[in-house]
């Protein structure tokens, strides 16, 4: 090319190369995981009935099961694995278990390509929307599961070893069961026993007084009374919801969930709102409470800044190591104090749910092969296999018998005793993600609780976000 | 020897072309008409909407203060790193007093100063992201147990948690980590300036400001222009959301004082399982850059010295 032309070459790599730099990390990511359609192969062929094998597994087929590696690790599901393996030993080799924190970039694909594992623990940070998973029919009906003989007892259904409220959390209106809650989660205001004795020599609050008065006397030590992870103000509710359902019943928190118009407006909401902005405006939130994440409020709080913190009850495992720095943390879980005495709800109403949902995709091989493994750990022995290894308790009513349990989880059970019929169940969160998480949580609950909103202001708020929401088309809308 | 130019030309480029066309292009089509969809990103099941996904992205105001979040780091981002990386490299390289026979010379120190300048970029962008949230943590965090040694007990910002800082705190991070980059590269660009240019500048008795200004910059200017679209990219793209993700509450907040476009892009996509309506914010990303890139190319456009 001995001559110059018009079009110099430098500007033509030049802008080529700027052009493709400028775009290619933007769109790439999008279209990596574009739809790839297919067909994932042959499912297994069902197996022979029998009363050790009711589901039907097809004794040989191989079976693959993807764990989420959060707060509980994936051991329990490997010593499930085990038991498995062992109930048929012809699958010896063929059945694999998976761990992952990124469940959603790990299966979309495979969900996409109609490929999915036979059993997944959709949980974490990157837990699948179950609403859209549903709406898209990509799970399979867990029903003749709930039918099968429990392993314990052949003589009583699946369905009947549960806890309460377990089958329903996993249905989306319909009389088809989606999701397996595995563990079973208590929420309410987590304190330790002995911190709360040597700082304002007292109980724990049965009333808001009580607690105002707890709070006063730390707060004269230098000790605060509440603190929070304001990076996830949706922490916030665990103990606030049920407070408000304590003041104005279980239905408040209904027609929030059913985002009914002008359920935020609801007097209980706004005196619930009140007393937790009264925390903020007395000083008895930890400093600095708007700025922590949940480890960060979690250690403040078992070193003794604060007394009380919102949490489930997978707080004792999360911050086993600072609480066994003193071995006489007594941690136990309070449910709402009462507000007055014109409280529709008794003391001890309390937030306790389902947690880590367990799903057998419908285009999954082996699906039979998947609820069998769930029917093993729904058995006594893997569930205290696993209440053992991670201190939390799983759906399997009870269960519990003759074993050692760790002070929270004592506390626990014995919050869930007291609150009898007073179990509240929010749906909010695994309903709306997004408006329970981001817009509620971090838009209004957490600006309010570091003093940038009023009670009032916040309600108005959180009144436009779930309008928006009921609003948005795109979202899917349940109802109970 | 004109003939058989273009085809000559057209013979070698075929190839990347193909790949560049496979690779970057095609991805772009599918995007867009991703875009068009309600796919959900979970099921490979969708139908055509039109344009419903850009309709609602106007009414979308989280997707506005995703906008207007990330054009202010696009347009402060470059700026203060560009202009901090500059001025280092200049005192770095020519702005130290004149010693003996060297013309010109860095301040003293500035072998050291280079090496902890660069030191953040060794540094994968998580560990700083998380590096900078200790420092940041009300609670217990370095800046305010500095404040508080210092006697100003009064000033413990939240920082990350008050709405009206979050973002400059993050911006703050994202400057530290890549301010490095540009001081050796800017170097680099000043060793290759001759230095009888500014023996020349001295002798007639220019100082430090009129020696930048006049000699250092315009013969460094196609560096700044690389520079400024490859920080006007991080601004906008993975940079930004592996910080806002890391460091911010929420994240993208408190109260969406944060969120910015490829965030949202991920929370649509894998929180929301609305994939169809992410790509369409993805487009208007691919928008904003283009606009920016097209700007910078515009307003850099000048002669070419020639030494």
């Amino acid at each position: 090319m001995g001559s110059t032309s018009d079009f110099s070459r430098r500007a033509l790599i030049k802008r080529a190369a700027a052009l493709g730099i400028v775009t290619v990390p933007a769109m790439s990511a999008l279209s990596a995981c574009a739809s790839s359609g297919g067909d994932g192969g042959e499912k297994a062929e069902k197996g022979q009935k029998s009363a050790k094998n009711p589901l039907a597994v097809n004794e040989s087929a191989a079976l693959d099961v993807v764990i989420f590696d959060g707060g509980f690790g994936d051991k329990y599901a490997k010593d499930a694995q085990a038991e498995y393996v062992a109930a048929f030993p012809k699958t010896k080799g063929k059945v694999k278990l998976a761990s992952t924190q990124k469940i959603q970039s790990t299966l979309q694909p495979r969900f996409n390509g109609g490929n999915p594992p036979d059993l997944v623990d959709n949980s974490g940070a990157e837990q699948m929307d179950f609403g859209t998973l549903v709406s898209k029919n990509q799970l399979a009906d867990l029903t003749p599961l709930l039918d099968a003989p429990s392993i314990d007892d052949p003589n009583k259904k699946v369905r009947d070893t549960l806890r309460p409220g377990v089958v329903e959390m996993g249905q989306f209106g319909g009389k088809e069961t989606w999701i397996m809650y595995y563990a079973y989660t208590v929420y309410g205001v987590w304190y330790s026993k002995t911190n709360l004795q040597k700082v304002a020599d007292a109980e724990y609050p049965k009333t808001w007084d009580e607690m105002l008065a707890v709070c006063e006397k730390a707060k004269k030590k230098g000790v605060a009374g509440w603190t929070y992870p304001g990076k996830y103000p949706y922490y916030l509710p665990f103990s606030l919801y049920p407070f408000i359902a304590k003041i104005g019943g279980a239905e408040v928190l209904r027609k929030i969930d059913n985002l009914e118009p002008n359920a935020w407006k609801d007097p209980a909401v706004k005196a619930a709102f009140d007393a937790y902005y009264e925390l903020y405006k007395k000083g008895y939130v930890l400093k600095g409470s708007p700025g922590l994440d949940h480890l960060q409020s979690q250690k403040a709080w078992a070193e003794g800044k604060a007394l009380f913190i919102p949490n489930g009850s997978w707080v004792e495992n999360e911050s086993a190591k600072q609480i066994e720095k003193n071995p006489d943390f007594q941690l136990s879980v309070g449910a709402p104090s009462s507000l007055s005495s014109s409280d529709k709800m008794p003391f001890g109403t309390i937030w306790a749910s389902g947690g880590e949902p367990y799903i057998v995709p419908r285009e999954a091989k082996n699906a039979p092969g998947g609820m069998e493994m769930l029917r093993i750990m729904l058995s006594k022995k893997s569930s205290q296999n696993f209440i053992k290894q991670v201190s939390s308790l799983t759906s399997l009513n009870g269960g519990t018998e003759g074993l050692k349990l760790p002070p929270g989880l004592d506390s626990a059970q014995q919050a869930l005793r007291t609150a009898g019929q007073n179990i509240v169940n929010p749906r909010l969160q695994d309903w709306y993600v997004a408006l329970q998480k981001e817009k509620i949580g971090v838009g209004a609950l957490g600006e309010m609780m570091a003093g940038r909103m009023t009670p009032d202001e916040a309600i108005t708020k959180i009144q436009k976000y779930a309008d928006e929401t009921r609003e948005d088309s795109s979202v899917k809308k349940y109802k109970r | 020897m004109q003939h058989g130019k273009y085809r000559f030309i057209v013979g070698f480029l075929v190839i990347p072309l193909a790949i560049y066309a496979i690779f970057v292009i095609s991805p772009f089509v599918q995007a867009i008409y991703y875009s068009f969809t309600d796919w959900t990103g979970l099921s490979s099941d969708m139908k055509m909407v039109g344009f419903d996904n850009y309709a609602r992205l106007f009414k979308d105001s989280v997707f506005w203060a995703a906008v207007g979040n990330s054009v202010t780091l696009l347009l402060l981002l470059p700026v203060v790193t560009l202009s901090l990386g500059l001025f280092f490299a200049f005192m770095l390289n020519v702005g130290g007093r004149r010693r003996k026979k060297a013309v010109i010379g860095g301040v003293r120190g500035s072998g050291t100063y280079k090496i902890l300048y660069f030191f953040p970029q060794v540094l994968s962008i998580p560990i700083v992201a998380l590096l900078f949230q200790f420092a940041y943590n009300p609670e217990s965090g370095a800046l305010n147990a500095f404040f508080q040694a210092i006697g100003l007990d009064s000033v413990q910002p939240d920082w990350l948690g008050d709405p009206q800082i979050a973002l400059w705190c993050i911006m703050g991070a994202m400057i530290w980590a890549n301010v490095g980059f540009y001081v050796v590269l800017f170097s680099a660009g000043m060793s290759s300036i001759p230095k009888d240019f500014y023996e020349a500048a001295l002798l007639d008795g220019a100082n430090r400001f009129n020696t930048f200004f006049r000699i250092t910059l315009p013969l460094l200017w196609d560096t700044v222009q690389t520079g400024w679209i490859y920080m006007g990219i991080l601004a906008l793209d993975v940079s930004a959301f592996a910080f806002v993700q890391i460091m911010s509450v929420g994240p993208g907040g408190p109260d969406y004082s944060t969120e910015v476009l490829p965030l949202y892009v991920y929370q649509k996509t894998f929180r929301d399982g609305q994939a169809g309506y992410a790509t369409s914010i993805g487009v208007s990303l691919l928008i904003v850059t283009l606009i920016f890139s097209a700007i910078v190319m515009r307003l850099g456009r000048r002669e070419r010295l020639e030494f």
